[in-house]
């Protein structure tokens, strides 16, 4: 099961290495770690995905929130939350095709970003399941790269769960 | 004022009135202001003595222990210290010289990432870069060190940092001081109580938690009021006094056998303060099987960590201890401590001091003489190794705080330098160094800063010619095969006596309390080298990963005899 934390952090220099040193020497198995900034300055938001039949969740957050510059961590696994991953899909696509592509992701809710001679650029968010099987369908057509952000998510409703 | 003034002004305002270092380029501004300010600089011999001063210091007295140490070799050299203290949670300060920061990343002259290098091994550490920060930094530092589970803080600070002037703020607060644990839970402590109450054949397992905690009376209410035996592991002795009939002594790989089998055979295990290490629960499967767990513990990280427990109370185990003592019910447990008590009599038969004269001096009979001529009111610092363990074994402590002993990590040459720093910090107390021929000498060069300081601290080397504790493994483990571990050594006593201290060697039983009493009357400390059985085992023995009470035990007297 995967378990997704969401932690509040200083954003000062050094601080994605403690939270990276910590995981590889605790030997925590991680799925994806995104961090970016948050709504007030000076801090910001990780959303950290655990898979727990690996590693316990509740030891990763025990062991984060120890870290000085982590002001808070909350599983969010059992909340309601809207999850995204972002993906950037590069598909083989001759131009006669870029209609067909188009239409396609549209059902995806993703749209075409670039447009190159032979290839076009998909944007896509959604779950990580949605884009899973938008990758599926890209395939046949070739799927020359693809660059994810990882889970990004928030707690539905009025309140977030790291408050402060 | 400069930065270098700064840093000095700080350790006063934190009641730091000594710091153990060694001074480099990288650190010459903070030397160089050293002077005006009302703090004695220990000048060590290496820094890794300067690391377990602090250390040692911080132990005997429960205050901060700080350490200074230049950029790059000195500060890798802090590194053992730091671990150590990491390991044992002992809050330290260490402060380091850095390259000027418009260096940083060029590979500078004495150049290395010290915040890179030591943050696994720290509680937190910092890099200064600007003179503004160096005030907030510090007082964050010490209040780091100090909270929660304490441990080492780490300051690096810029060349240019100490030469660069600002007005002098102190913030009253520390913007951040790292966490503290939660008031323990209600309803847990209830859960607490009500399992002791129903309990038979309940045990306390007490940690360096206790220590920490200043809970040893608290611990003391609760085992009367409940009636419930105590075990130690080797960072609690003195948590609880030995000679309470209450206490079992330590328990885990060389803890007695009736300590590992009542462990095996409680219905519930009351852990307070301690982290359930490897070294104590032996194969985890197998650990206290038939036993309800209760864990009180001031690190959330450290709950169910090894062990899985019924009721976890994450919180001071002093504030926990004083909620939860009035809870529990008054209560006997006759027939599951004269059980316990069967097995102690067994383990008394096999005792090495019960043994007939054989004429030749063990390690285990300088311990015990050293414990009857100090009445056990010493502070005894002991290196790692076999002796380590037969200090455990033989020095029954009473009070929190009378062993200093690096547990987690196991740092040899860790005894004459944390003896340093435990005598500046208890000057009053009576303070053995107990250390192997092996690990003594790996810090032996700190007999100079002893002089220099002019310190009254008395060491007893146990010379058995070997690096024991290896050697033990080998002849258990290896069929004997002494790879590496038959040692060299030199005469400890003219050694000592080349550093002007008092010293003499002891190679009989007979010689040994005359050579204790001189070196206890000596005003300026002294060595002795006890030359002991070269390949005696410490006994008993839980072979690593095995179940605990699968112990290998000392041969029977009667066995012994005819050996
Ligand atoms: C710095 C360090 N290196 C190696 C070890 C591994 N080690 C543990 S005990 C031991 C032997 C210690 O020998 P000695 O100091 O003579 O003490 P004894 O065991 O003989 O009492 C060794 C090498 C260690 N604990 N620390």
């Amino acid at each position: 099961m995967k378990h997704v934390l969401l932690a509040r952090v200083q954003d000062q220099p050094g601080v994605l290495n403690r939270v990276a040193s910590l995981f590889r020497r605790r030997a925590f198995n991680i799925d994806s770690l995104t961090v970016g900034a948050s709504e007030s300055r000076g801090w910001s938001r990780m959303t950290i995905v655990v898979d727990a039949t690996r590693t316990s969740a509740r030891l990763v957050a025990a062991n984060l929130g120890k870290l000085v510059a982590v002001e808070e961590v909350t599983d969010v696994t059992h909340l309601p939350t809207v999850a995204r991953d972002l993906a950037l899909i590069r598909v083989r696509c001759a131009p006669e095709e870029r209609g067909p592509v188009h239409d396609l992701v549209a059902g995806f809710r993703a749209r075409v970003a670039d447009v190159g001679s032979d290839s076009v650029i998909v944007e896509a968010a959604g779950t990580e399941e949605d884009l899973d099987s938008l990758v599926k369908l890209l395939r046949p057509r070739g799927v020359l790269e693809i660059v994810r952000t990882g889970r990004v998510a928030m707690v539905r409703g009025g309140n977030n769960g790291t408050e402060s | 004022m400069t930065g270098a003034e700064i840093l000095w002004e700080c350790l006063v305002r934190e009641g730091v009135d000594t710091v153990f270092g060694y001074p480099g380029g990288a650190s010459l501004p903070a030397y160089d202001a050293l002077g005006r300010f009302p703090i004695h600089h220990v000048l060590v011999r290496h820094e890794q003595g300067a690391a377990h001063m602090a250390d040692g210091y911080a132990r005997a007295s429960g205050r901060v222990g700080v350490a200074v140490a230049t950029s790059g070799p000195g500060a890798t050299n802090l590194t053992t210290g730091i671990a150590t203290a990491m390991l044992d949670s002992v809050p330290t300060v260490f402060i380091t010289g850095q390259v000027p920061s418009k260096l940083l990343g060029s590979d500078a002259f004495q150049e290395t990432d010290v915040t890179g290098i030591t943050l696994p091994i720290t509680k937190h550490n910092e890099l200064v870069t600007d003179v503004a920060r160096l005030a907030p930094a510090l007082r964050e530092a010490f209040a780091i060190a100090r909270s929660g589970r304490p441990g080492p803080v780490l300051v690096d600070i810029c060349k240019d940092v100490q030469q660069a002037r600002t007005t002098f703020e102190w913030p009253e607060e520390p913007a951040r001081s790292g966490w503290t644990a939660p008031a323990p839970d209600k309803d847990q402590l209830a859960r607490a109580a009500d399992l002791i109450a129903a309990s038979e054949r309940p045990l306390i397992l007490a940690g360096h938690g206790i220590v920490r905690a200043g809970a040893s009376r608290l611990l003391t209410e609760l085992a009367e009021k409940a009636d419930v035996p105590v075990a130690l592991t080797l960072l609690g002795l003195g948590g609880f006094p030995a000679s309470h009939s209450l206490c079992l002594g330590m328990m885990g790989m060389h803890g007695e056998a009736y300590v590992n089998r009542a462990i095996q055979r409680a219905d519930l295990i009351v852990a307070l303060g301690m982290r359930f290490d490897d070294r104590v629960t032996g194969k985890l499967e197998t650990f206290a099987r038939h036993a309800r767990k209760i864990h009180v513990e001031l690190d959330p990280s450290e709950i169910g960590k090894n062990v899985p427990v019924d009721v976890a109370i994450q919180a001071d185990v002093r504030e926990t201890l004083s909620a939860l003592v009035p809870m529990v019910p008054s209560r006997r447990h006759r027939a599951w401590l004269e059980e316990i008590a069967e097995g102690r009599e067994d383990t008394r038969s096999r005792d090495l001091l019960h043994q007939p004269d054989d004429g030749r001096l063990y390690a285990a009979h300088v311990i015990r003489e050293l414990w009857r001529a100090t009445g056990g009111d010493a502070v005894v610092v002991t290196d790692v190794g076999q002796h380590q363990m037969w200090e455990a074994q033989y020095y029954p402590h009473e009070r929190p705080r009378s062993l200093v002993t690096s547990g987690g990590l196991g740092t040899m040459g860790f005894a004459l330098p944390a003896a340093i720093g435990a005598k500046m910090a208890c000057p009053d107390a009576e303070v053995w160094v107990v250390a192997g021929d092996g690990g003594f000498q790996m810090t032996q060069c700190e007999l100079a800063t002893l002089r220099q300081e002019n310190l009254d601290v008395k060491i007893a080397v146990v010379n058995n010619g070997y690096l024991g504790m290896v050697r033990q493994w080998q002849e258990f483990f290896y069929e004997k095969r002494y790879s590496a571990t038959p040692l060299l050594s030199p005469d400890f006593a003219a050694l000592a006596a080349a550093y002007g201290l008092p010293a003499c060697t002891v190679a009989s039983r007979s010689g040994m309390v005359p050579a204790i009493e001189a070196v206890r009357a000596s005003a300026q400390g002294g060595l002795i080298e006890f030359r002991v059985e070269q390949e005696e085992a410490v006994y008993p023995m839980v072979p690593s990963g095995a179940d605990i009470s699968d112990m290998i035990r000392r041969p029977a007297p009667a066995q012994e005899a005819t050996a």
